[in-house]
């Protein structure tokens, strides 16, 4: 029956991985050479055991032809001092490349944790509506995932076991050419199996991957909605659906798992195999005396076979290990993918160029000011003549012919023409649906117009910057939204330099103080993942205490309190009123009551404003504004 | 704890037990292969210094006794995976079908103690984790320290002196790897915490874009989320650092081993003249070595991993072990009378520890087919006392009797399906309208669920939508507006048919007009219901049969709309700040 919302997987573009590593070698250019210079180094430190191997068995073979130990013992020795330089070079090699990978990988996450963040908070609104919040929150756990275990250990193994491939190559060509052959026979069996199992395993770990965000999504819901399943007895049913979800989870991990799991012990006891075929060609080989082909010009003889034997056990794990991190590149990729569309995403596009200044009065001329004087002015410069004006702020709103829609297909608000002078109290009534939010969020440009102008003390919001213009409004919305911190914190979000006693003073204007004194640590208690150990209607309380502080001239009051209980509201109505004073205000309630005292109501009905008028005004009339009113008493 | 986990196996046990079976036979021949290849080679050599001829039976003898032996270890090897992956995912499977049964059983009592998201979380990264853990355990941590001992056994087989290098390599890596891992571990503890909270607060950010955007804040947001990160980074880094000390530690260990091989075993060889160690043993040696290390280091991820999901598996067994607060009683009784309600004395606290009464001396009669009202400000305990009706959670003193039954006596479901509540936040879930009404009557007719929608003033706006009650309800009633949602939730819970239908506040986002009609519906057609209705406002309530007011948790007046005008001075209150405008102009 369900179908969960899937994680949006954008088309893959060609590409990411160029990008990818494009961007790494930009940014740690230097970290990265050090890196691949520090890999090379050990790639020769772990692969040259097999040629001392060679030159100590040739020794042992002089000695044991007659010499004795005393014969070698110097050459010997001289030959194990190299070896320890070379591993101590690899030691070092490996220690510093590890910890620069561990460094550039945290730095590149970190940059790219913050470049997604900076990108993601400038993007419209529009974009928070069309995505799911559990798709954009997974750009920063699982797609950054991806991408730590890509640069983290997939790149430099990779690199290590690639160059060491090439490295043992070598070393085989410099011993016998015949039994390269061997093990080249063998390694592209393993391509051929890592191809055949291995292709199918990213197969079936994407399809993994998509089962998990089902299940997810169905656990994430029914757990939203538990009480309403209890309520309604829908346990057993629920629990039908689960299993289904369940099951097919387990099928597809199941699949996926057992093809990751099979590749290892393939590859090993194709490792085995390959290490038996080698004794048993090379005990062939030199048992027949054939004559070998070497770049050494070394004969065929055991001290020929015994390091291939080390070799090809090398050779084969360096083959799987490379194999093992296809997955990881296939999910990496995926991940990347997803993070590159987030970082491509468009900005809210910002052309205004007015801009809000302190100000003060200067023989009646307005005229810009740098410390804060409580006045503020609009800066308009004029590209024409390159001349500079300055509009006291006031808060004059006029909406004039305005027609919008979230989608171009479908208008939500037709002709809308409103004027709000400084100090007045707009309202805004109606059914759920009929634009009243809307309006509001076009004021502040959350969106913008389709046609029509809204101009803001005179100026044409559009020429505003967005910034500017957000700031003169305070907005108080019905979805309280309070950030991890303090109280007082909260409180302070609306004016980042107010004074502990200012933010006291906007919580007693919002009749906060009350209850926020009674709680266990005051001001300074901690609200966690949006005040849950707050009631709806204290979370609404601060948040009016939060547009207090910001002392806007506009405000907008989306159904401020609508949590709060009629008895309260009555208390809190004082402070609300102190709050309004002076300052022009856009209410939307469904409460009637808190409307009631504005200077211009205005009744929306599907997009369109259909009565204006105080509200004795449109009591009188006896319009749809009396009907919504009475409306309990009209029926009987 | 493992106790409880492991009742999940079921029946996976075969899986589980024939994964390690396996695992173990693979090590065996593995750990055999060097061995016997030393060993041709020796006699082959031996062969060819004696000039024999016997050198290619040998070698065949030898060569298809290894052949057969890799082709079993990779038998087993890939029998040991698919069992592992069947026992491993089964295992995960059973895991979260328990838990989710276990939660279903769950009061809202059990509820309110775990939080949704802490559910959410057990039922999916805690499962993944002990899934992990299990995958490790029946594969990995066997193979790993079979392999170290076999290993070392066939090592010690081959030269009792130069395993002696063993005796000195294995414990300097084991305690290289427990300093990394013992200064690691409570590093990445401390940072996955730190790592939560930088994503809670992306969260909040997506959540609270409108605030952000709206106080223009994005800045003060980057910044935080900026030093947020840098913390995070620079204690990941500190982690990842240390245990990048691994892999030099590593390559130290096995170089430290070819050396003391190649020196010790080169003296050795030469000295007794092959006596003690052949040549070709030396690259047996130099193999089981690798075999040995490589195990250790294996051990030591095992160990983190098994110990990081602990934690997991505790929270885990924390959900399965909950005995859910309210169960069935022996001889329950499965027919509900009538829709009268009495509470007698009722006394309510949510929690033993919570140290106020959320109801206290609560006294009320309601007949069966009467119309109650319910007011009262924000915590005066409104939602607390309709929550006892349908036996949501239990009285702490007193009783709450339905029918003229106690409800502790009923059976859950039959109770449950003759009180109907919608709750304040209700919700509606994805699939069809079609689907969602159906929770409340999973065989109702097309006809009787339009009858029903029109009561509920919700089959104008359905069937206003292009596919009319098949319209896909996205996850969250993200598609439909508040008002259309609580109209949809309202048809769901009279769709049961109930003798008694609670109204949680659940017209608050509905016009007064819409809210009214609703009201007249019931009053029309379904009389023998017992309605009670809790409201904001107080048009929805004035013309029940009763309305009670709440305040602080206690019963403050009960009586009709006139009576309580007169007797109730917080009714008054209400009411007069919500009628001011319109009596003044009448």
């Amino acid at each position: 029956m369900s179908k969960p919302q899937m994680k949006k997987r954008p088309p893959m573009k060609k590409g990411v991985l160029k990008r990818l590593l494009g961007i790494l070698f930009r940014e740690y250019r230097a970290q990265l050479l050090a890196v691949v210079v520090c890999v090379a180094v050990v790639a020769v430190a772990s692969t040259i055991a097999s040629l001392f191997m060679n030159r100590f068995l040739l020794l042992m073979e002089d000695a044991l032809a007659g010499g004795g130990w005393e014969s070698i013992r110097a050459e010997v020795l001289k030959n194990l001092l190299i070896m320890v330089i070379i591993y101590a070079m690899g030691w070092l090699a490996s220690f510093l490349y590890t910890r620069l990978m561990a460094i550039v990988t945290q730095s590149f996450l970190n940059k790219t944790r913050q470049k997604m963040f900076s990108v993601m908070e400038t993007l419209p609104l529009r974009y928070f509506d069309t995505h799911p919040h559990g798709d954009i929150m997974s750009y920063y756990t699982n797609d950054i995932d991806t991408l730590r275990e890509l640069i983290s250990r997939s790149l430099p193994q990779i690199l290590n076991s690639g160059l060491i491939l090439i490295l043992l190559t070598y070393n085989m060509l410099t011993l016998s050419i015949w039994m390269a052959l061997v093990i080249g026979v063998g390694v592209i069996g393993m391509i051929f199996v890592t191809k055949i199992v291995g292709g199918n395993s990213a197969k079936f770990f994407l399809k993994q991957q998509k089962s998990i965000a089902k299940t997810e999504g169905f656990i994430e819901e029914m757990m939203h909605g538990q009480k309403v399943v209890k309520v309604f007895c829908h346990e057993e049913a629920g629990e039908k659906d689960f299993d289904a979800v369940n099951d097919q989870l387990c099928r597809d991990a199941t699949s996926a798992n057992r093809f990751a799991n099979i590749l290892m012990p393939i590859m090993g006891n194709i490792g085995n195999i390959l290490y038996v075929l080698i004794a048993f060609v090379g005990g062939l080989l030199v048992m027949l005396g054939a004559p070998n082909l070497s770049l050494s010009g070394q004969a065929m003889t055991f001290a020929v076979v015994l390091p291939f034997l080390g070799i090809a056990r090398q050779f084969t794990n360096n083959v799987s290990q490379v194999s093992q991190q296809m997955n990881a590149i296939v999910m990496a990729m995926a991940g990347a993918n997803r993070v590159f569309e987030l970082l491509d995403q468009k900005p809210e596009v910002d052309e205004g160029y007015v801009t809000l200044v302190n100000a003060k009065e200067v023989d009646g001329e307005i005229v810009e000011s740098r410390e804060r004087t409580g006045m503020w002015a609009w800066k308009h410069p004029h590209s024409a003549d390159g001349s500079v004006t300055y509009t006291k702020l006031a808060g004059d709103v006029r909406i004039e012919n305005m027609d919008f829609g979230y989608v171009p297909e479908k208008l939500v608000l037709r002709d809308i023409t409103l004027y709000a002078e400084p100090g007045q109290k707009v309202a805004f009534v109606g059914a759920t649906g009929a634009g009243k939010t809307t309006i509001t969020n076009l004021i502040n440009r959350f969106y913008d117009i389709d046609d029509g102008k809204i101009r803001y003390d005179g100026i044409n919001i559009n020429k505003i910057k967005k910034a500017d213009l957000r700031r003169s409004l305070g907005v108080v919305l019905q979805d309280t939204n309070l950030f991890t911190g303090t109280v007082m914190e909260n409180i302070r979000y609306g004016k980042l330099n107010a004074t502990d006693e200012e933010c006291i003073a906007a919580a007693k204007l919002a009749h906060a103080d009350d209850f926020i004194t009674r709680l266990p640590e005051g001001y300074n208690t901690m609200l966690t993942a949006n005040g849950t150990n707050l009631s709806q209607g204290q979370r609404q309380l601060i948040s009016i205490a939060r547009a207090a502080v910001a002392d806007p001239p506009v405000m907008i009051l989306d159904e401020a309190t609508s949590s709060i209980d009629t008895r309260t509201e009555a208390l809190v109505q004082k402070g609300m009123d102190a709050l309004m004073k002076g300052r022009t205000v856009f209410v939307i309630a469904h409460r009637l009551s808190t409307v009631r005292n504005s200077d211009v109501i205005m009744v929306l009905e599907q997009g369109r404003i259909i009565e204006r008028g105080s509200h004795e005004k449109l009591i009188e009339e006896k319009g749809k504004y009396y009907q919504l009113y009475t409306g309990a008493f009209e029926l009987e | 704890m493992i106790k409880t986990l492991a009742k999940s196996i079921r029946e996976y046990k075969t899986s589980s037990i024939l994964t390690p079976l396996f695992v173990s036979l693979e090590v065996v021949i593995e750990c055999l292969i060097p061995w016997l290849t030393a060993k041709m080679v020796s006699a082959v050599s031996a062969e060819v210094e004696k000039g024999g001829e016997g050198g290619l039976g040998i070698i065949v003898r030898f060569g298809l006794l290894l052949v057969l032996l890799a082709a079993l270890s990779l038998t087993f090897g890939v029998l040991s995976g698919h069992f592992c992956a069947i026992a491993s995912c089964g295992f995960a499977k059973n895991l979260r079908h328990d838990l989710y049964v276990s939660v279903q059983g769950f009061s809202f009592s059990n509820m309110d103690k775990f939080s949704t998201s802490g559910l959410v979380t057990r039922l999916t990264t805690d499962v993944t984790n002990v899934q992990m853990a299990y995958m490790m355990l029946i594969r990995t941590a066997v193979r790993c320290p079979f392999m170290l001992v076999f290993a070392l056994i066939m090592a010690i087989g081959i030269s009792p002196k130069m395993s002696l290098a063993f005796a000195v390599i294995i414990p300097a890596l084991a305690l290289g790897l427990f300093f990394i891992i013992r200064n690691a571990h409570p590093i990445f503890k401390s940072v996955f915490k730190k790592y939560d909270r930088l994503n809670e607060s992306v969260q909040e950010n997506v959540h609270g874009i409108r605030v952000v955007k709206a106080y223009v804040r994005e800045e003060h947001e980057q910044k935080k989320f900026a030093d947020a990160s840098e913390e995070v980074t620079a204690d990941f880094t500190r982690a990842e650092k240390l245990l990048a000390l691994n892999s030099p530690l590593m390559q130290f260990c096995f170089n430290a081993v070819m050396l003391m091989v190649c020196f010790f075993g080169t003296q050795l060889v030469v000295k007794t003249n092959q006596a003690e160690l052949a040549i070709p043993e030396i690259s047996a040696l130099l193999t089981y070595g690798a075999q040995i290390l490589m195990s250790l280091m294996m051990v030591s991820m095992i160990i983190v991993t098994v110990v990081m999901s602990g934690a997991s598996a505790a929270r885990i067994a924390e959900v399965l072990n909950e005995q859910s607060a309210i169960v069935n009683p022996p001889h329950a009784i499965k027919e509900v009378a009538d829709g009268s309600i009495i509470f007698n004395n009722v006394n309510f606290r949510y929690s033993e520890k919570a140290g106020k009464n959320a109801l206290s001396d609560i006294n009320l009669y309601i007949a069966s087919g009467e119309t109650v009202g319910i007011i009262g400000g924000t915590g005066a305990g409104k939602t607390s006392l309709i929550q006892l009706i349908s036996r949501l959670y239990d009285v702490s003193g007193g009783s709450v009797m339905v029918g003229g039954v106690d409800v502790r006596e009923y059976d859950l479901e039959a109770l449950r399906n003759e009180v109907s509540v919608v709750l304040q936040k209700n919700v509606l879930f994805s699939g069809t309208i079609k689907e969602n009404l159906r929770w409340g009557d999973p065989d109702a007719t097309d006809e009787e669920m339009v009858r029903i929608c029109r009561l509920a003033q919700a089959h104008e706006f359905v069937s206003s939508f292009p596919k009319g009650y098949d319209t896909y309800i996205e996850q969250g009633g993200t598609n439909v507006s508040g008002g259309q949602k609580q109209r949809l939730c309202i048809a769901r819970a009279l769709l049961k048919k109930p003798k008694i239908l609670i109204l949680d506040d659940s017209t608050s986002a509905v016009d007064t007009k819409t809210d009214a009609l609703i009201r007249k519906a019931f009053a029309e057609e379904i009389p023998d219901t017992t309605k009670i209705i809790i409201a904001q406002r107080v048009a929805s309530v004035e013309h029940a049969d009763k309305i009670v007011v709440m305040d602080g948790g206690r019963i403050e007046s009960v009586g009709t709309h006139e009576e309580l005008l007169r007797k109730s001075p917080i009714y008054r209150e209400v009411y007069e700040s919500q009628t001011q405008g319109v009596s003044e102009n009448e």
